[in-house]
């Protein structure tokens, strides 16, 4: 198949007053690992129930496989297997029960091998004849993407799929799609936890209110701002670095500096202006940091780029 | 592909029988015995008082029809209703959101649960209350009972999705059940003939859709009914096909489910 696993073009949806998206144009080819990062807020989650279909566009359409959500939406949402967000489970059921369930939606009768499958990636098996409301947390969010699962979807949604799982079943959990990925199948994750972005994704994009402000891959995402964070805690910057400060926790400010010559300017400015400096840290760049810079609006990518796809090597 | 859009929808069907079924003590037992207990009050309290039919048929007996299509009308109601404000508020909706099925599907599935639960306590309340009345058991004409029952807990049925969908909060579904359906089917002539009434509300009690549903049933028993079976049920099967379209409408646009 030539379409692409996900083409988004001039999509803009309003809730009341808000622009929740603002004219986001997205594709994502078949195979991809993408990544959608964004602060509360930045449409996200907006973005993904339109994919879904949960949500409909004031204008702007959306493809799946090259199926448009909307005219031609059984295909698309067969196409498509959506992790949601909030953790949702139905009390009635069993583990098993609610998979077979959900293979049953998809047109699927005879799914069971698949099933204990994913009982077994998901590490389930214990647990598959026992009431969903007996689960913990972490155990009800993986059966929501065994879920999602059932049909052996080609393009997966995980929306924030590790809040609340703890860190060894969270390893096991990326094992999984990694592995789904390496199959073929193209992953799209949200995720607030950017160390897990900046391994898994080979590109990302990301949005604030409502628009795409960054979207590259990974390496160039890093590169481009490779240089330093500095964390300095002091009472106050000099007023010439105050353009530097990428965030300020009380009295700890973080400063982006392009390299080690700026740390020694820095450095004489606080003594000239009299600053005590009460502690300091360097970091290299990840992910948190570009993030930040970007969200901060000091830098920016290319906007007129986001139309063209990277797949990774 | 056929038989894959076929089992989407029959696979809610199961959900929906099965969601009822695990409760079956709360959806079938508990509606049986309340159906019970009205009968052996109201017919120890009013059985030598008063006379239906002219006096053609006991009140006991002309009770049983009543109490059993009034459970059908609502326990189908109750079950369309109260799964999807259930799954609404507890977010589990979107399971059948995200998967490929059609409005068409998502109809036929929630109304065809809510009528079998309806008819499955009819059916029970009917068995009871015939150990204390036994003689509508010889059904004057049972097709014409059936397909009252039938087109009656298919409209109930669809009343409950559209409450469903529209109520956002369990109170608001309450109002909809307490305010409505309740005062419908109390005043339709479960518990009377309306020519026992006063003409102004025999006349009222024919802008009631739930009267031609009970009375077109009871013709069913008794061979006996206030209005003709036949304009009953043509009366019943439009406002069927009426409500149907509204809840197809509904569900096709995304009302309240897809934003």
């Amino acid at each position: 198949m030539n379409a692409n696993a996900v083409e988004v073009a001039g999509v803009a949806r309003r809730f009341g007053a808000v622009h929740a998206l603002a004219g986001v144009d997205l594709v994502v080819a078949e195979g991809e690992f993408f990544g959608l990062l964004g602060p509360n807020g930045a449409g996200k989650t907006t973005l993904i129930s339109i994919l879904a279909g949960l949500v409909r566009a004031d204008r702007g359409s959306a493809r799946i496989l090259g199926h448009d959500v909307v005219t031609d939406y059984r295909a698309a949402r067969r196409a498509l297997g959506v992790v949601p967000q909030e953790l949702v489970f139905d009390p009635f059921f069993s583990v098993r029960e609610t998979l077979r369930i959900q293979s049953g939606y998809f047109g699927l009768r005879d799914n069971d091998a698949w099933i204990d499958e994913l009982l077994h990636h998901l590490d389930l098996t214990a647990k598959a004849d026992a009431n969903m409301r007996a689960l913990s947390g972490g155990m009800k969010r993986r059966v929501l993407v065994g879920q999602a699962l059932v049909h052996k979807p080609p393009v997966i949604v995980l929306d924030e799929p590790t809040a609340g799982v703890d860190v060894e079943l969270r390893q096991s959990l990326w094992a999984f799609i990694r592995k789904l990925n390496r199959d073929g199948h193209t992953i799209i994750l949200t995720t607030h936890y950017l160390e897990e972005a900046e391994a898994l994704c080979g590109r990302i994009a990301m949005m604030k209110a409502g628009r795409i402000v960054a979207l590259d891959t990974t390496q160039n995402l890093l590169s481009r701002f490779a240089g330093l964070t500095v964390r300095v805690s002091a009472a106050r910057l000099p007023d010439d670095w105050q353009p530097r400060l990428l965030r300020r926790e009380g009295d700890v400010h973080y400063l982006g500096l392009s390299n080690y010559a700026e740390l020694e300017r820095l450095l004489a400015a606080m003594r000239e202006g009299g600053i005590a400096i009460d502690e300091l840290a360097l970091a290299e760049t990840d992910l948190e940091q570009v993030f930040l810079r970007i969200m901060a609006g000091s830098e920016t990518t290319d906007e007129a780029q986001p139309a063209v796809a990277v797949p990774e090597a | 592909m056929r038989r894959a859009m076929a089992t989407g929808w029959v696979t809610l069907l199961q959900k929906e029988l099965m969601r009822f079924w695990k409760v079956s003590f709360q959806t079938i037992a508990a509606p049986v015995l309340t159906a019970l207990l009205y009968l052996l009050i109201f017919s120890h309290v009013l059985e030598s008082r008063v006379s239906v039919f002219g006096g053609q048929v006991r009140y006991t007996s002309f009770l049983v029809p009543g109490l059993v299509m009034m459970s059908v009308l609502q326990n189908s109601f109750a079950n369309a209703s109260s799964s999807l404000i259930q799954s609404k508020i507890t977010g589990n909706l979107i399971f059948v959101l995200l998967p490929p099925l059609s409005p068409l599907d998502l109809y036929a599935a929630y109304v065809l649960g809510a009528m079998v639960r309806g008819l499955a306590v009819g059916i029970g309340v009917f068995a009871v209350t015939l150990l204390f009345a036994p003689d509508p058991l010889a059904m004057a004409h049972p097709l014409w009972a059936l397909a009252f029952a039938v087109l009656g807990s298919g409209i109930l049925g669809t009343l409950g999705v559209i409450a469903g969908i529209w109520a956002d909060k369990f109170d608001e579904l309450a109002a909809f059940q307490n305010f409505l359906i309740m005062p419908l089917t109390f005043l339709s002539g479960v518990f009377y003939s309306i020519h026992s009434l006063p003409p102004f509300w025999q006349g009222l009690s024919h802008f009631n859709p739930f009267f031609y549903m009970i009375d077109g049933f009871r013709y069913g028993f008794f061979g006996l009914s206030d209005v003709a079976p036949g304009r009953s049920l043509a009366l019943v099967a439009a406002a069927a096909i009426v409500l149907a379209a509204v809840a197809l409408l509904i569900l096709a646009r995304g009302w309240k489910l897809r934003h």
